[in-house]
């Protein structure tokens, strides 16, 4: 584990799409312990659980941590209305994020939506080892894909409607990127019908995924047992995992969607 | 300082703060934030004979002040709590309570027998968990169902014996009294109140269980009254919890009669909050300069 908690300034705030906001925090040690794929559990103004947010980037020489996050209820509202300056109570470094150990070839990143943030830190350590592909709603809902790119990763942009880079889902575009080989990983983050589309096409490959999963949350280390997720182990048993402690990242062959 | 500590049942606390099982995990959860050893004790997740799945998620839904839920007792069963949980726990230095849950009478039973025979310092008997299809609440809504159960487990049980109760009742007191009958060596309550959302989008209920348990602050109220109520009934000590998020509310549940709290829910947007509940009640303590805490349960004076 090794987790703290504690108050924390922002330090910069944006607004980078329609109802979607960049939040910067001071919080030095926390960068510092932050690996990729992983969650600071925030508590939100004027609700009574914390907010689960994905960490978009951890700047380790500059101590801040970058938390790109869309407002979907009171909780994310009010979080989006703190200005720099204010102190924010956060947990966190929590969960398990992908996994960068082991050597690879070429690794595609794939995410949907507000499922993309947590997938620039992983892009930071990869950079010209990646190619992103990112969907979105369409053009107005496009964020951070300079960010992928100023990192060195080839970027392919898709939108369901076509108003922005290639028209259709990421599968799409992920199926093409295979076939011409040379990948050896997916990471992914993104809805569930996305997450369960790429776990089959990686199975088709033969290429290992890894998927980030989203699940309403209580405690966020794992004691209460709220955010559960079926999973299936290598015997085959089926079990109720943890988004927040064995998770939110999971081998996407171990997920039993729709659990 | 003040003297924290409190005795139940013939066990010795060094403070009357107590996490409430299934907030708490078996522990190791928070020991990045502070030891254990700073708790009065520790009332471990809802433990079955045989491992239990859980129910289908979701299984949290945020009410104004609260929460529901509905994890429904997802266990890896007594022998994992015993070969991988206990060792860590015994050299924590905090009062074990184990809480006991399961299907039928003979579950329950066999249990308590098997935990009889561990290093745990009490156990707490859970005929109260709204969110198991069998057995669970269905004991402890009725006092025949209570004491029955109780008279079935006593003779098993070679430690205290504490009862969680459940407040979807009509009269708790009455519950109280009949498992004291039936040889509780303590109660504690309340465990949560049935609730439900609704998702007016999906019309869905956004509990995959449809229901389950409310707890947090919004109940404390509720908790309160019934702590009270089942205080001035029996003679046995009451262990009080619902909705303690604040040192002033431990403070209120015992001058209604609870000798120890529990707290829960707070832990979820508070991980600090049962230390910080020693110190204040602490503090509280020696500005009324009064020696034990023990001196203010039931202190309530009531018009």
């Amino acid at each position: 584990m090794g987790y703290l908690q504690g108050f924390f300034p922002i330090v910069s705030k944006q607004k980078i799409a329609e109802g979607i906001f960049d939040v910067v925090v001071a919080c030095p040690e926390m960068a510092q312990l932050a690996k990729a794929g992983q969650f600071v559990h925030i508590r939100c103004p004027g609700v009574t659980l914390r907010r689960p947010i994905s960490i978009c980037q951890a700047d380790k020489l500059w101590g801040n941590l970058r938390l790109v996050f869309e407002v979907k209820g009171e909780g994310t509202k009010n979080l989006a209305a703190l200005n720099v300056g204010d102190n924010v109570d956060i947990m966190g470094p929590l969960g398990n994020g992908f996994d960068l150990s082991g050597h690879c070839q070429h690794a595609l990143l794939v995410g949907g939506g507000i499922g993309v943030p947590p997938l620039v830190e992983v892009a930071t350590s990869l950079g010209k080892r990646a190619t992103a592909v990112i969907g979105f709603r369409d053009q107005s809902r496009v964020i951070l894909e300079k960010d992928f790119r100023n990192q060195g990763c080839d970027v392919r942009v898709c939108t369901d409607d076509g108003s922005y880079g290639k028209k259709g889902f990421v599968t799409q575009e992920v199926r093409a990127l295979l076939a011409q080989g040379g990948i050896d990983i997916i990471y992914a983050c993104g809805p569930m019908v996305m997450l369960k589309a790429l776990t089959e096409i990686a199975k088709e490959f033969g290429i290992r995924c890894q998927v980030s999963l989203e699940e309403r949350m209580g405690c966020g280390v794992g004691a209460c047992l709220v955010c559960a997720c079926k999973t299936r182990d290598k015997q085959g048993q089926e079990n109720y995992s943890h988004v927040c402690k064995n998770g939110p990242v999971f081998e996407a062959e171990e997920v039993v969607f729709g659990g | 300082m003040a003297d924290l500590s409190v005795n139940i049942a013939g066990v010795r606390f060094k403070n009357p703060v107590i996490t409430a099982s299934g907030c708490f995990g078996f522990g190791r959860e928070y020991e990045d934030l502070y030891p254990l050893s700073k708790l009065g004790g520790v009332s471990l997740k809802g433990t079955t004979y045989e491992k239990r799945l859980g129910n289908p998620p979701p299984r949290i839904a945020e009410t104004p002040s609260g929460l529901l839920n509905s994890v429904g007792l997802q266990n890896p069963g007594v022998e994992s709590f015993i070969e991988n949980d206990l060792p860590y726990l015994k050299e924590q230095d905090t009062v074990l309570i184990a809480n006991a849950a399961g299907s039928t009478v003979e579950d329950y039973c066999r249990l308590v027998e098997r935990l009889s025979d561990t290093e745990v310092d009490m156990i707490e008997l859970n005929i109260s968990c709204p969110n198991v299809k069998e057995g669970g609440v269905a004991f402890g809504v009725s006092c025949e169902g209570a004491a029955g159960m109780v008279k079935a487990v006593r003779p098993y049980c070679k430690k205290p014996l504490m009862v969680k109760l459940s407040p979807n009742v009509t009269d708790i007191a009455s519950i109280a009294k009949a498992v004291e009958s039936e040889g509780a060596d303590a109660v504690s309550l309340i465990n949560t109140l049935l609730g439900m959302r609704i998702d007016i989008q999906t019309r869905r209920p956004i509990l995959k269980n449809n229901v389950g348990g409310m707890s947090g602050p919004a109940v404390f109220p509720i908790a309160l009254r019934m702590v009270w109520q089942v205080a001035n009934a029996v003679s046995i000590p009451v262990v009080g919890m619902g909705g303690i998020a604040k040192w002033e509310d431990a403070v209120e549940m015992m001058m209604a009669g609870a000798s120890a709290v529990q707290i829960g829910a707070a832990m979820f947007w508070d991980p600090w909050s049962p230390i910080h509940v020693v110190e204040g009640l602490d503090a509280y303590l020696e500005e009324k300069q009064i020696k034990r805490v023990s001196d203010i349960v039931g202190t309530v004076e009531p018009w």
